[in-house]
Formats: C-alpha cells, sequence, structure tokens
C-alpha cells in the first residue's frame, strides 16, 4: 500500500467517531481497509480476514439484517474476494439481495452476482427469475440493471425464457435499452448460436437503429456473424460502406468524437467487417477503395486514436483485393509506424510489416536497418514481434543468421510459453532451410537442449522421421546420419546429466539405430556410453526404456557389457522396464532371433505395423469363448470408474481438437506405450521398435533440404540482394560524417542486414504478382492424421476397397450416361475411359486438376454434344425458375439432395447449387442460369477443391446458352483424407451478346457429412469389423433427452442428418455404421451414459472419427 | 477483451473484470503472473506484452496500473484508448480520480465500467451517455432519502490530502494542470448536490 493511503487511513478514526448510523455501515469497508493496511504479516491478513468473514456469516444470517446493511456486507465480500479470501457464503445473498432489494440494494446485489458467479453456476438459476420481472419492470433502471446482467451472464439453457423480453425491448423508444438488448442478444448468440438464430432479421433492424450507439453495438454481432460466414452478408457491404462513409465524414453527433475522432470505436469495427467482406472477392472490395482511401486521408493527426485506425485501415488494405494505389499508401503507413520513436506505434509497425511481408517482401527490405535495430532492442516485447517477422521472411540463404539470433534470444529467455513457441519454430526453419548437415544437427542439438522437457512431442518426432525416412538419395542419408551420430557421441562423452530428457531420447535412439554406420567408432563405446548413461539417477523412467531399447539394438554381439545392467534392471519397480529388460536379456541369448527381430539397417518402410493387432483375433475369441470378460481400453475402464463415483455435471463441449491429438500422441510417442500394449512376443517387439515411425510423413522434402539442387536455382537469386546492398552501402559512404566508431556500428549493422535480407529482392518481384500465393512456411508441413493412410500396414485393406469402389463409381458414370444418351459417339465414351484410368493411376489425387484440364480441352464439342442439359425458355417463366431441381436428369432426381443455395450472379448470370447424394460420389450439380434475354456464349465454369478428388465433370463449357435457359454441370467427387470440412473455389467465364468478356468468382464448401454413406452390415460383421480396427476416439455427444426413446431417437437424428447406418440397438447400446465414399469405414458405437450418448469410434482411417464426431456433435447440438 | 484488472504499483489487486469463464484458481494464478510480470517492466517499454496467447495492454495511471487482455487480431491501440476512456469516466465522475476512489468506491468504479463495456466489448463510447446512465441510477438514492446524498469522492475530503498530484490517475493531463489545488479545497463543496 502506498504511503498515502496509509497516512489517510491513519486518519481515519476521528472520521468514525464523528458519525452515526448509516453512516457508520458504510464505514465498515473503510475500517477493513485501513485494518489491512495496518498488518504487517500475511499472517496477521488471514487472521483478520478470518474474523470479518466469520462476523460476515453471522451477520448473513441473522433475520434482523436489513436489506441496507446486507448491501454493506455484499460491497465487503466484494473486497475480500477480490483479496482473494473466499466468500461463497454470500453468495446466494447476492442473489437475494437482487431479487428483494430496492433498487439501489438491487445494483449491488446484481454486481456482486456478475463479479462471484462465473457462467454455469448453478445458482445463477436462481436469478432467471429475478431477471424476468426485472426486464417487465416499468422502472427503466431496474431493465437496465437486468439486461447488464444478461448480457454478461445468464444460464444458456435458460435464453429461451427471456429471449422474447429481450427481443421485445429491441423496439423500446429509450436507446439505451435498446443498445443493452443489442449486447445481450450479441451474448446469447457466441454462447448458443442456434437459439437466436430466428431473430437475425431484427438484427438488421438493430443496424438501422437511428441512434448510433445501437448500430456500434449491433456492429459486435455483425462481426461475428461475417466471421462464421462472409458469404451471406455480401449484400450488406454498400450499407456498411455508407455507414463508415458517414463516420469518416463528421456525421455522427458530437458526442460520439473522441479526442476530436468521430466513433473511432465503430470505425474500426467496420474496418474489420470490410477485411472479411472484401477478402477474395474483387466487386465487394471495389465498393471499399474509395472509403478506404478516404479514411487514410482523415487520420492524420497525431494521436493514438487515428494510428488505431490507421492500423487497422492498412490490415484491411492488405487483406482485401487488393489496389495498388492503396497499397502504396499503407506501405507508407506501415513505414511511419515502423520509423516511429514511439514505442507503441514501432511495435505495432513491426506487426503489420510481419502481417505484409508475405504479400511484399520489399516492404522488409526498405525497412532493415530499422528492424536490425528492434533486434537489439531493450524491450522484450519489440525484440520478439522483431523475430516473428524475421520468421517470416528466411529462406535458404538467410536461414542460418536468423535461426541464430533466434537461438541468442531463446537463450536469455525465461518466459516458457515464448520458448516453447520459439522453439517450434527454429525447428521448423532448420528443417527446412538448413544448408548442411553439420549445420542442421547443431541447431537441433540446440533447439533440444533449449527447448528442453517444453519442447512440443511434434519437434522430436520430426526430426526422428526426418533422419529415419530420409530423402531419394540414400548417401545423403546416410551421411546425415553419420553426422548425427558423432554429433551425439561427442555430446555425451561430455557432462550430460544437465540435458532434457527429450534430447537424451533423441540421442539414444538416434545411436541405436544409426551407429553402426560409423565404422570408426566401436559398438562397444557406444554401449559404455549408453550404459554410463542408464547409471544416472537424473534420467527419467521413459528415458531409460529409450536408452535400453537402443542397447537393445546395439548389443548383437556384446552381451558382455550390459549383463550387470540387465541384472539390475530386471528386478526394477517399473513394469515397462522390467519388460524391455527381459526382453533384451532374451535376445541377447538368440542371436538369430535378435537378427529376426532387429533387423540392421532396415529401410523405414519395409516394416507392415499390423496395429490392428488382428492377428491375435484368434486368440482373443479363444478367449472369449471360455468365458472371459471382453478386454475394455483402459481410458473405458477409467470412465467406467468416473461413473461410479460420481454423475458428472459438467456438459461436454466440443472438444475436438483435443481428442485428435490425445489419440495421436498414444498411437505414436514413445516405445514405452507400444511396449506396454505388446506381449511378450518377439514379433511384437519388432512392431514397437518400429512403432515410432508409423504415420510418418515426408517433410525433409525436395526443396527443403538438399542443397545440391537448390543451388542452381538461388545462384541466379543472390544477384538482385547484391545490388540492394551496394546502394546501402553507398549511402553509408554518403554518411560519412559520423564519428568514426558509430560508422563502424553502422557497417556491422550493414553487414547483418546484408546477411538477414539476402534473398528478399528477387522473391518479391514474384510474390507480388502472386498476391494469394501462401508462403510456403504455412503449408509445407501437413496434416498428420491423413499421413498414416499411406504408410500403415492396417490401411491396406481400405484402400483396396475403397479402389474397388472407385471403379464401380466409374462404371456407372460409364453406364449412365450411356443410358442418358444411347446415341453418345464414341470419342465421348473414350474421353470417359480416359478419366477412368486417370482416376485409378498412382497420381490419382494429386493430378485431379491436371486431369480436369485435359478433358476440358479434349472434350469440350463434345461435352456439347452429349451431356449437356439444355433448358428451354417455354419451359422458364421466371428470372429463378421454381425448382431449380426439376433440371436434375431424371436418374438424379431419386436420389437424396440438399437445397439449392446460390453461389454468385451478376446482372447477367447466376449460379446456384445443390449435392447429390449418389452412392458412389457426392455430385456437385451447378446451376448456370442466363438472367437475360439474350444468348450468352462460351460460358466456361472452373472449380478447384482442396483435398478432393474430381472423379468426373460433365457440362462445364458451354458454347451457347440462350436467354432464359439454365444449363447444368457436374462434378462427380470424392474424399481420400477426411477433412472435417472441405473449400472450393471456382470462376466462370462468360461472354456476353455484346462481347464483352466477364468472369465471377465464387467460393462454398463441402463438408464429410456429404462424403458419409451408409454403409450396412450385419451385427456379426460389425464385430469382426470392430476388431480390425484401430484409431479409437471416444467421446460423449448430447443425448436427445426429450424423446420417449433417448437412444433411438438420437440415433435416427444422426441416420437422417449425416446418412448413417444403424446396425443395431441392443438395450442401452447403438451400433452405427458409414463409410467415406472412398470406401474407408467407421464404425460407431453409442452406450447412453446418463444423460449423455458415449460415442466410441472405429476407422481404419485416423482421421475418419474425428470428422464423424464433429458431425454428430453438430447435428445434435443443431438439433 | 478477456479481462482487465487495476492493480496497484504494489502490486494489490483493485478491480478486476472477467469477460471470459474461468475457475477462481485460474483467475489467482493469471493475475498473481500477470502483476508479476507487468510491474517489472520498465516505464519506457512498450503497453503491449504477448503473454501465453493472449496479448496484454496496459497502461500506468499514477499509482494504478490498467491492464487488458485481448486476442491477437484485436486493436492493441484501440484499447489503450479503451483503458484511457475509462480513465476519463472514473475522472469525470470522481473529479480527478485518484487510487483511494476506487478503493474505497469500488463498486462505483465496477458500475461504470459496466457502463462503458458490456460482455468484453466497448457499449457506449460517448462519455456524455455513460455517465447520464449512471447518474440517472444515482439519482434515484437521492429520491429515495435512504441514504444522506452520497457523491462518491467526498470521504476524501475529510482526509488528509494527498501530498502531490501525482497522486491524481492524471487522465487528461491539460485538465490537471489547473486542477492541481482544487483538489485541496474540495471539502468547501462537500454536500452540495448532485
Amino acid at each position: 500500500m502506498s504511503d498515502v493511503v496509509e497516512k489517510t487511513l491513519t486518519a481515519l478514526p476521528g472520521l468514525f467517531d464523528s458519525q452515526t448510523g448509516a453512516a457508520k455501515i458504510t464505514n465498515r469497508l473503510k475500517q477493513l481497509v485501513k485494518s489491512i493496511t495496518e498488518l504487517t504479516s500475511k499472517h496477521e491478513e488471514e487472521n483478520l480476514m478470518k474474523q470479518e468473514l466469520s462476523s460476515m456469516k453471522e451477520q448473513v444470517a441473522s433475520p434482523n439484517t436489513t436489506m441496507i446493511q446486507m448491501k454493506e456486507i455484499m460491497v465487503r465480500a466484494m473486497y475480500c474476494e477480490m483479496l482473494g479470501y473466499d466468500a461463497s457464503f454470500t453468495y446466494i445473498h447476492a442473489i437475494k439481495l437482487a431479487q428483494q432489494g430496492g433498487v439501489l440494494e438491487k445494483r449491488v446485489g446484481y454486481l456482486a452476482v456478475t463479479l462471484f458467479l462465473s457462467e454455469g453456476h448453478e445458482l445463477l438459476l436462481l436469478l432467471v427469475n429475478t431477471v424476468l420481472k426485472d426486464l417487465q419492470s416499468t422502472n427503466l433502471i431496474e431493465v437496465c440493471m437486468a439486461l447488464t446482467v444478461v448480457a454478461q451472464i445468464f444460464p444458456k439453457d435458460m435464453i429461451p425464457a427471456v429471449l422474447p423480453l429481450v427481443e421485445d425491448k429491441l423496439s423500446h423508444p429509450k436507446e439505451i435499452i435498446r443498445r443493452k438488448a443489442v449486447l445481450a442478444l450479441y451474448k446469447f448468440y457466441l454462447i448458443a448460436p442456434n437459439q437466436v438464430q430466428h431473430i437475425h432479421g431484427k438484427f438488421r433492424m438493430a443496424l438501422c437503429d437511428k441512434d448510433p450507439g445501437v448500430m456500434t453495438s449491433s456492429l459486435h454481432i455483425y462481426l461475428q456473424l461475417i466471421r462464421e460466414s462472409p458469404d451471406d452478408y455480401k449484400d450488406l457491404t454498400g450499407s456498411f460502406v455508407t455507414i463508415l462513409k458517414q463516420v469518416v465524414g463528421g456525421k455522427l453527433p458530437i458526442d460520439f468524437n473522441y479526442h476530436n475522432v468521430p466513433a473511432p470505436w465503430l470505425q474500426i469495427q467496420l474496418l474489420r467487417i470490410f477485411s472479411l467482406l472484401g477478402r477474395n472477392d474483387q466487386s465487394a472490395s471495389e465498393l471499399m477503395y474509395d472509403v478506404l482511401d478516404e479514411s487514410l486521408r482523415r487520420a492524420e493527426m497525431n494521436h493514438n486514436i487515428t494510428y488505431a485506425i490507421l492500423f487497422e485501415c492498412v490490415k484491411t488494405i492488405y487483406t482485401i483485393s487488393p489496389k495498388a494505389e492503396l497499397l502504396e499508401k499503407a506501405a507508407r503507413c506501415i513505414g511511419n509506424f515502423v520509423l516511429s520513436p514511439k514505442i507503441n506505434l514501432k511495435y505495432l509497425g513491426l506487426k503489420a510489416l510481419t502481417y505484409v511481408v508475405q504479400h511484399d517482401t520489399k516492404l522488409a527490405l526498405q525497412h532493415q536497418m530499422t528492424i536490425i535495430e528492434c533486434l537489439d532492442h531493450s524491450d522484450f516485447t519489440i525484440k520478439r514481434e522483431t523475430l516473428e517477422l524475421l520468421f517470416r521472411i528466411t529462406n535458404a540463404q538467410n536461414v542460418t543468421v536468423i535461426v541464430e539470433k533466434m537461438l541468442d534470444f531463446l537463450r536469455v529467455c525465461s518466459d516458457d510459453h515464448t520458448i516453447v513457441h520459439l522453439v517450434g519454430k527454429v525447428a521448423e526453419l532448420a528443417e527446412k532451410f538448413a544448408p548442411d548437415n553439420s549445420w542442421f544437427i547443431q541447431t537441433m542439438n540446440d533447439v533440444f537442449s533449449i527447448g528442453g522437457d517444453l519442447l512440443q512431442q511434434d519437434v522430436v518426432n520430426n526430426f526422428l522421421r526426418l533422419l529415419a525416412e530420409g530423402s531419394d538419395c540414400k548417401e545423403d542419408d546416410d551421411q546425415l546420419r553419420l553426422y548425427a551420430v558423432g554429433s551425439y557421441l561427442n555430446v555425451l562423452k561430455g557432462n550430460c546429466f544437465h540435458l532434457p530428457q527429450h534430447f537424451l531420447q533423441v540421442m539414444s535412439w538416434v545411436l541405436g539405430e544409426y551407429s553402426h554406420l560409423q565404422e570408426s567408432v566401436d559398438q562397444r563405446e557406444v554401449i559404455c556410453l549408453l550404459t554410463k548413461l542408464q547409471d544416472q539417477k537424473t534420467i527419467s523412467s521413459v528415458t531409460r526404456v529409450w536408452v535400453l531399447f537402443a542397447l537393445t539394438k546395439l548389443s548383437e554381439d556384446q552381451t558382455d557389457l550390459i549383463l550387470d545392467l540387465l541384472e539390475s534392471l530386471s528386478s526394477s519397480q517399473d513394469t515397462v522396464l522390467r519388460q524391455q529388460a527381459q526382453e533384451l536379456h532374451h535376445l541377447s541369448q538368440d542371436s538369430q532371433l535378435h537378427e529376426w527381430v532387429l533387423p540392421r539397417g532396415a529401410p523405414w518402410d519395409s516394416v507392415e505395423v499390423d496395429s490392428s493387432l488382428s492377428f491375435l483375433d484368434g486368440y482373443v475369441s479363444e478367449a472369449l469363448a471360455a468365458g472371459a470378460a471382453p478386454y475394455k481400453p483402459p481410458h473405458q475402464r477409467q470412465q467406467e470408474l468416473c461413473e461410479e463415483r460420481a454423475l458428472s455435471l459438467e456438459p461436454y463441449g466440443f472438444n475436438l481438437p483435443v481428442s485428435l491429438s490425445s489419440c495421436s500422441i498414444t498411437d505414436r510417442q514413445s516405445p514405452t506405450l507400444s511396449l506396454g500394449l505388446s506381449g511378450n512376443s518377439a514379433e511384437l517387439s519388432q512392431k514397437a521398435g518400429t512403432l515410432i515411425l508409423e504415420g510418418v510423413k515426408r517433410v525433409w522434402g525436395k526443396d527443403g533440404y538438399l542443397p545440391q539442387k537448390e543451388t542452381t536455382g538461388e545462384a541466379v537469386q543472390v544477384e538482385e540482394p547484391a545490388a540492394v546492398l551496394q546502394t546501402s552501402g553507398q549511402q553509408v559512404a554518403a554518411e560519412r560524417s559520423e564519428p568514426p566508431d558509430l560508422s563502424q556500428q553502422r557497417e556491422d549493422k550493414q553487414q547483418l542486414a546484408s546477411s538477414l535480407f539476402v534473398g528478399l529482392g528477387a522473391q518479391s518481384s514474384t510474390s507480388l504478382l502472386g498476391q494469394s500465393e501462401a508462403p510456403p512456411p504455412r503449408f509445407r508441413r501437413k496434416p498428420r492424421p491423413h499421413a498414416s493412410s499411406s504408410s500403415s500396414g492396417a490401411s491396406e485393406r481400405s484402400s483396396d476397397s475403397s479402389h474397388s469402389s472407385r471403379s464401380t463409381a466409374d462404371g456407372f458414370l460409364y453406364g449412365s450416361l450411356l443410358e442418358e444418351e444411347p446415341t453418345t459417339p464414341k470419342p465421348s465414351s473414350g474421353v470417359i475411359k480416359h478419366n477412368h484410368i486417370r482416376a485409378n493411376g498412382p497420381e490419382q489425387n494429386k493430378d485431379a486438376d491436371v486431369a480436369l484440364e485435359t478433358d476440358r480441352g479434349v472434350n469440350t464439342s463434345h461435352i456439347l454434344g452429349s451431356d449437356m442439359v439444355l433448358v428451354h425458355p417455354n419451359t422458364i417463366q421466371d428470372k429463378y425458375p421454381a425448382d431449380l431441381t426439376e433440371l436434375l436428369p431424371a436418374d438424379l432426381k431419386e436420389l437424396p439432395r440438399s437445397d439449392v443455395i446460390s453461389l454468385t450472379s451478376d446482372l447477367s448470370l447466376s449460379l446456384s447449387s445443390c449435392r447429390v447424394f449418389r452412392d458412389e460420389s457426392l455430385l456437385l450439380v451447378i446451376f448456370i442460369s442466363n438472367c437475360t434475354d439474350t444468348a450468352i456464349t462460351d460460358v466456361a465454369v472452373q472449380l478447384t477443391f482442396e483435398g478432393l478428388e474430381t472423379v468426373s465433370l460433365r457440362g462445364n463449357v458451354i458454347g451457347c446458352l440462350e436467354g432464359r435457359s439454365v444449363s447444368v454441370c457436374h462434378y462427380a467427387l470424392m474424399m481420400k483424407d477426411p477433412q472435417t470440412s472441405v473449400s472450393f473455389t471456382g470462376t466462370v467465364s462468360y461472354q456476353t451478346q455484346a462481347g464483352q468478356t466477364n468472369s465471377l468468382l465464387f467460393s462454398g464448401t463441402l463438408c464429410t457429412a456429404d462424403f458419409i454413406r451408409r454403409l450396412v452390415v450385419t451385427t456379426e460383421e460389425y464385430g469382426k469389423l470392430w476388431l480390425s480396427f484401430s484409431h479409437d476416439v471416444k467421446q460423449n455427444l448430447k443425448l436427445l433427452t426429450d424423446a420417449e426413446d433417448p437412444l433411438r431417437a438420437t440415433l435416427n437424428v444422426l441416420k437422417e442428418m449425416l446418412q448413417l447406418h444403424v446396425v443395431d440397438i441392443i438395450g442401452s447400446e447403438g451400433l452405427v455404421a458409414c463409410s467415406l465414399l472412398s470406401g474407408a469405414p467407421c464404425l460407431l458405437h453409442c452406450r447412453v451414459n446418463g444423460v449423455a450418448l458415449a460415442v466410441w469410434l472405429r476407422s481404419p482411417l485416423p482421421a475418419l472419427p474425428d470428422c464423424i464426431l464433429y458431425h454428430c456433435q453438430k447435428t445434435l447440438a443443431e438439433h | 477483451m478477456q479481462f482487465m484488472l487495476l492493480f496497484s504499483r504494489q502490486g494489490k489487486l483493485r478491480l478486476q473484470k472477467w469477460y471470459v469463464p474461468l475457475s477462481d484458481k485460474e483467475k489467482k494464478k493469471i493475475t498473481r503472473e500477470l502483476v508479476q510480470t507487468v510491474l517489472a517492466r520498465k516505464p519506457k517499454m512498450c503497453s503491449f506484452l504477448e503473454w501465453r496467447d493472449l496479448k496484454i495492454v496496459y497502461k500506468r495511471y499514477a499509482s494504478l496500473y490498467f491492464c487488458c487482455a485481448i486476442e491477437d487480431q484485436d486493436n492493441e491501440l484501440i484499447t489503450l484508448e479503451i483503458i484511457h476512456r475509462y480513465v476519463e469516466l472514473l475522472d469525470k465522475y470522481f473529479g480527478s480520480v485518484c487510487e483511494l476512489d476506487i478503493i474505497f468506491n469500488f463498486e462505483k468504479a465496477y458500475f461504470i465500467l459496466d457502463e462503458f463495456l458490456l460482455g468484453g466489448e466497448a457499449q457506449e463510447t460517448s462519455k456524455k451517455n455513460v455517465l447520464k446512465a449512471i447518474e440517472q441510477a444515482d439519482l434515484l438514492q437521492e429520491v429515495r432519502g435512504r441514504n444522506p446524498p452520497q457523491r462518491p469522492g467526498r470521504d476524501r475530503t475529510h482526509i488528509d490530502p494527498p501530498p502531490a498530484r501525482h497522486d491524481q490517475l492524471g487522465a487528461c493531463s491539460f485538465k490537471h494542470v489547473a486542477n492541481t489545488h482544487t483538489h485541496t479545497h474540495t471539502h468547501t463543496h462537500t454536500h452540495t448536490s448532485v
């Protein structure tokens, strides 16, 4: 407490004497504050608070306590809570106070409630009635209070109770009430979006409110809505632009000015909305250019608030479709920020640069000297942001300098969060741009030792994967491995007990796997080093297992060295360790077995892993037949234990990412886990040893490491930066009036700059051209769950079945084509066949685009002749035909399909789409309608899908579309790797009668649910399948408890919405099956568990259960 | 905005407002860590701080630190101005606000904050409107006449005035230059109407 406070507090007692009654009550808080400050120790404070709290407890319990006294007690209780003491006994009284007190007490009561109770507290239910009453009060202040509370905390389940009242308030004559009602609805939207879906129209009313305050509040909702689906609100772009124009033009009441700037909060909110609406949308962006320019121009005053607006403007300008003139102005703005002496602005400048640099690397070059200065800045925040910027501009030429800078920073950094974050980035850069082996290994050593035990397992796994997987050239790989072995031997020879566990694990794995490559090193020496490591007390038991495993691999002929160790470990407390020791003991006695189990130098991908352990099926069924209890995985057992103990009151939310990561970690993390699974059989232990590699994906690709392939390309690139250097060098010469040591420093910095910014100049021109082209770091590492499908042995079956289903799909296509057009000319069927071959070829999925292109090139004319369904004007009366689906070919009409949604439109052409769920593929049907009376020619639709395979397409090029007619084009799609949703973008180009060529952009999303089909199996088949899959995920889902038979009702909803097949319902358990279009099945085992539905999913594709789970959760939440 | 904390130079928490649901334990942990981190920063340093996955925006006014946590895509500068506007509001309401006002009338400070920010978003940015709303509620107090009219901040007037002006939060520095001495004389108009 400051001196001043203390001084004033000593004067307090005199004050109390002169006052009486009510005044005295209000002074109880002051007394309390005062007595606390007089105390000298924490202990005394605790005692005092104990007294205070117990006296409060007495008071609140006494029936004589008036509401006014209660109010005072509540204030004190809030104070106690702020100091960190528990006053939970007053919570219920806070609610009472809000309920029963007069307006003043109510105010304090409500405040106490918002401070004490957090969202989801059960006592909140008791507040609902009070809120309802106050919302209907005639006293405006009470209504305000109720709305304030509702907008802060309100039980989610009770929203329907107050919703109509809050809705009514949207048309209240007082603007303060309307404003608070809008914010309350915003809050509702955030916690339960589905409940306010029906009142979206009212949001528009709020947006058009005559009071600027209400309108501003409604923007919070719109920002959120637009963030979720920008396409639905494109029509509002014009309105938002008009609003901003008016604001910038000073049309708002002067009250809304802040330091002479009109409504800055409103401006920033609108700019944010612009960036969402204008992203990838040329026409929307064009509407914004003028007002953005105006905003930039108006924001001239030298005040934080104008900078805030400028910063948001710059961000928006760089996010929406680019306009050169604005970009130039924005770049100048960023320059002003970066060069500002004010540190806050400098930080924002760096942040903006980081954001912009992927579009325009030149800008970083312009400010290189400032960036270098910021790198040595005393402020941690600035330094870190600079490193973030450098990370974005890293290339093969400056990687060593940048990584060095990052490591320097990390060595002095003490914040765990920062360390983990940056270390990951260093590892990423090292993998991608490493100039040579020694540098790479050295850097990774630093990463492991600095990252310590905070390091994410991913970094370790990626590194090991890289070593194991190697590149195309075996020599290079071996060299890298050799270098790693050498380096680790050196490290281990030194003092190594301070090294982090992760690092020791990596070292032992590498030594175990590759030390045989190093011929100059005696294996015995390696074994000695590892046994020495094993002796150390400081290493964890997990690491011990890694080390022991390495020893197992190495010990082939030198069993004598490890016998002691084995002996001591055979009686270890740690069962895993003991088991490992036993295995090692066995192997060391039987060298033939050893050779078979651990073949030296075997390529990583030659090992097949049956992670579903299906070879044990016979054993299992035998045991089951003999009366053994079925196996339950640990997590299920755990859960059952928990259930026995207590009911879970927590609602289960969407926690997809958690379950994703947990499943991937348990699947392939360390040998401990896999060993824990395996029995004693030798065959198993082989698998255990290589299980780490399962799901391993190649990251060290052709353009990352492999310097000899890069150099030819880079030699050309170096030249331009050199030119840049020269000019900066000249600058230095021109400014030689500085003192010599200063200029020396400057030169050092110049030198640093040259090494940091090398390679940027050449790139800038190309990246400017391709604005939307994302920087390589972001897409480099592919998501892991998808990876294992190609490598794990378990998925072989599924790929087989996907193969067959695909060919049936093509067969169907072929067949239906013939049916539709019996007179199809031969070339057309040839095209389809060609397509068929493509689809089954080895590079199917990558080449989907290419296939598309060839198709279009080859068969324009044929498609025109055969597949196009042209509807003539007399069949359609309106611009938008009443039911576009009528136009679908007869065989598709019967199939289940989605609603028709509009994709894009302009004056002459409008596009809408509909998804038809065929058994073999998803058919994306696009209706191209000509809205004019004249014919439109050369209509071409081009679509790109990320992560989807186009099996076939038809009707995407139309020579002539007559006035008021509609043409239909199909894309048959398959999903190979499950993803929760896939977005597609497309363009349609056409030529009008006047000879003008136009093009329209559009985009949309497809979700896994579109690619899921029923899998009809019997209960027995289900049981068999169940045992053969390995990737499982468990989750609790919402159960529709209001139905008569909750399980059946819930499963029916899922069945209808997601096209699942309900195999069987046995008591409180339900078996459900479905399959992805590629053929990969997914089985769901559902069990009613109190008020939730415990679902356990299994599939050969690791990512599929998560995707399906996500959609189930979504469907049930929306139901 | 995720939360707002007010704490003194000595690290005592003066006000806390959480806009995201967190357990008490977490709140305490966050508060402790943040207070430490922010207090350790030097005056010339940048007002922004990356902390865990959040961005912390803080500013010191006299002996009080105002500290807000925002998400990465939020605008740091406008958050700084939110803090400033809040201090302006407090200043206008209490009349040259100082830390003591906030200690002894913290519930009023909460009322003002709730009128200004609701659910973590700026609700009303017009200074006049915020104060009008607060004053209307306060006025009710007098009409009902249960308590003697009690304009917050008055209690200071019975107290030895702080030795120097630097205790005022100094929201509007220009105003404070003129106000330096009025502070010591406020007791002359103690029980005047609101």
